[in-house]
Order: C-alpha cells, then sequence, then structure tokens
C-alpha cells in the first residue's frame, strides 16, 4: 500500500467519520509521512471548529438595514393581504348579483310565459 | 454558537404566530452569527451584508413553514448559505473573485478560551487567511461542514451539487488548507518518511 492510496481516507479517519480498515491502519501505523498528515488534520479539524466560538463584528447600521427590510415586508404582507381580503368581497358581490340578477331572469321569464300562456287560453 | 444563544423555541413560536417582535428579537439575537457565516461564505463585507438581508428576508417569509424539527439557527444556516451561495453565483458572472482583504475578526468572549489567545490565536488567524484564500467553492463546503457542522446532505442541498461532489470539495478543501497551515512539518514529515521507508 502506498501513501496515495491513504491519503485521502485520512481526513475522514480524523473527523471520526469513517474507520481505517486493518491494512491501511497498518500502513499508518509504519508511515512517518501519512502519521503526520492524520495530526495535522486532527489539528486543522480542532482549529476549524473552534472558529465557531468566533464572531465577526459588522459595521454599524446592519441590524437597522435587516429590521427596516422585514418592517417593509411586513408591510407589504399586509397589504397584500387586505388586498386580497378586499378582492376575495369583491368577487365575491359581484358573484352575489350575477346569480341574484339570474334568479331575477328566471323568475321574470317564468311570469312572461304564465301570462302568454293565460293569454292563449 | 459563537455566543450563547439561549432557547429561541418560544420566539420562534410567536414569530410564526405573526408576532413581528418576536421575529425582531430573533433578528436581534443571530444577526452577528449570520453575519460571521455569511462573511465567511462570501469573504467580502459588503456581500456578506446584502447576503444577510437577503437571508433574513427569506427567513420571514418562510417561517410559516419552518417545522421546527430541526433548530432555527440550523435553519437560518442553510437559508444563509443558500443564499451566498445564489449570491456568489451571481457575482461570478460579473466580476472575477477578487483578492480578499483581512477583516477584523472579534471575539464574542475572548476571556473564556485563554488557549485561543496564545498559540491558538496564531493559528486561527493563519486558518482565516488560508480560508479566504481558498476558492469560494471550496471554502463553502469545509466552512459549513468542519465549522458549523451542516450534514453532507444539507450542504449539498443548499449549494445546488451532489452529496459526493460535497464531499470531493470537502477533501480537496481540508488537503488544500493542511497544505498551507503545515508546509515545513508536512515536508519534514514526508523526509522522514522517506528515510523510515528506507
Amino acid at each position: 500500500m502506498r501513501c496515495e492510496d491513504v491519503a485521502d481516507l485520512l481526513s475522514d479517519a480524523a473527523d471520526g467519520s469513517a474507520t481505517l480498515d486493518r491494512a491501511t491502519r497498518r500502513h499508518v501505523d509504519r508511515c512517518l509521512r501519512c502519521q503526520a498528515e492524520l495530526v495535522q488534520y486532527r489539528k486543522l479539524l480542532r482549529a476549524l471548529h473552534t472558529l465557531r466560538t468566533e464572531v465577526l463584528v459588522p459595521a454599524p447600521g446592519l441590524l437597522s438595514d435587516i429590521l427596516a427590510t422585514i418592517e417593509e415586508a411586513g408591510e407589504r404582507q399586509a397589504v397584500r393581504s387586505i388586498l386580497r381580503g378586499r378582492r376575495v368581497a369583491y368577487v365575491g358581490g359581484i358573484a352575489a348579483a350575477t346569480a341574484a340578477g339570474a334568479a331575477g331572469a328566471i323568475l321574470f321569464a317564468n311570469r312572461v310565459r304564465k301570462s302568454k300562456v293565460r293569454l292563449a287560453g | 454558537m459563537p455566543q450563547e444563544i439561549g432557547d429561541l423555541t418560544e420566539l420562534v413560536t410567536a414569530a410564526r404566530d405573526g408576532d413581528h417582535q418576536a421575529f425582531e428579537e430573533l433578528v436581534r439575537v443571530t444577526y452577528q452569527d449570520t453575519y460571521t457565516l455569511a462573511y465567511r461564505l462570501t469573504g467580502d463585507e459588503e456581500d456578506a451584508r446584502d447576503v444577510v438581508q437577503e437571508s433574513y428576508l427569506r427567513a420571514f417569509k418562510g417561517l410559516k413553514r419552518f417545522r421546527g424539527d430541526a433548530q432555527f439557527t440550523t435553519w437560518l444556516y442553510r437559508i444563509t448559505a443558500n443564499c451566498a451561495s445564489t449570491h456568489l453565483g451571481r457575482r461570478s458572472k460579473h466580476r472575477h473573485d477578487e483578492l480578499l482583504e483581512d477583516a477584523p475578526l472579534a471575539d464574542a468572549d475572548p476571556t473564556h478560551d485563554p488557549q485561543m489567545r496564545t498559540e491558538g490565536n496564531a493559528t486561527r488567524t493563519r486558518l482565516n487567511a488560508a480560508l479566504r484564500d481558498l476558492p469560494p467553492r471550496l471554502r463553502a463546503v469545509v466552512v459549513l461542514r468542519d465549522v458549523y457542522d451542516l450534514p453532507h446532505e444539507a450542504i449539498a442541498a443548499e449549494l445546488g451539487i451532489s452529496e459526493s461532489a460535497a464531499k470531493v470539495r470537502l477533501h480537496r478543501a481540508r488537503k488544500e488548507l493542511r497544505e498551507t497551515l503545515f508546509p515545513l512539518r508536512g515536508e519534514e514529515a514526508h523526509e522522514e518518511g522517506d528515510r523510515h521507508a528506507v
């Protein structure tokens, strides 16, 4: 087994996401180069993990910018919801008026038909 | 978390029920953390600000879809990663990646880990520089996996790549970082290894 065959497995072994098989372990046990790389990966991963404790402080104004954006979006949402409500009421009104008109037309047609029948009789 | 962000469940529930004050409080508590991630992903202050604003806007609009089966911060990281990826994709169409300048990093509570103030500080400074030198597509994967602990599946989904591509990028990023951070020791080790082999 050559170091090149092992190289890709070392970082996974360092983060615990993979375990080395017996042949690979035997190679690493005997190879200072691979041992050194494994140690370096472990150090690297520890260092990367400590970056979570760092906070980059943004230039002033970011918080107020975010809040303003959210407020604007909230207002837009509210307006949209009002308009949606009005649209429903408007469409509902039109539907009701149409239904009433249709009913009226049917009644009128019925009356006209009945009066024609009476005249013919 | 860089800062002790307490349990956000109540705030998230209130915000999801339409309480704008609760959402604003969520922003106040998390925005520095989100900015830090955005900066690490984009490597640029202006880009990071844009990404953060876009992220909170998406979070605000999509909060009702947040099921609460993950932590709110993890959900926010995923949104931020997605926004950063979109932003960088859009930006790379307009201009080449510029060399990134150092930006000051401030520890929220430098006293809580004294080790970091000594040798750890030097390593972290070099690590930050090495991260900024990585190509953005490699940097994104290693930051999301090794700093923010997102699973491969989530990283792949938010960056719009396959899970296997995410893993390949992670290997390449770690290798580049290792070679940058440990060049001399690496060479010494190789020489020793060669001697050992002989």
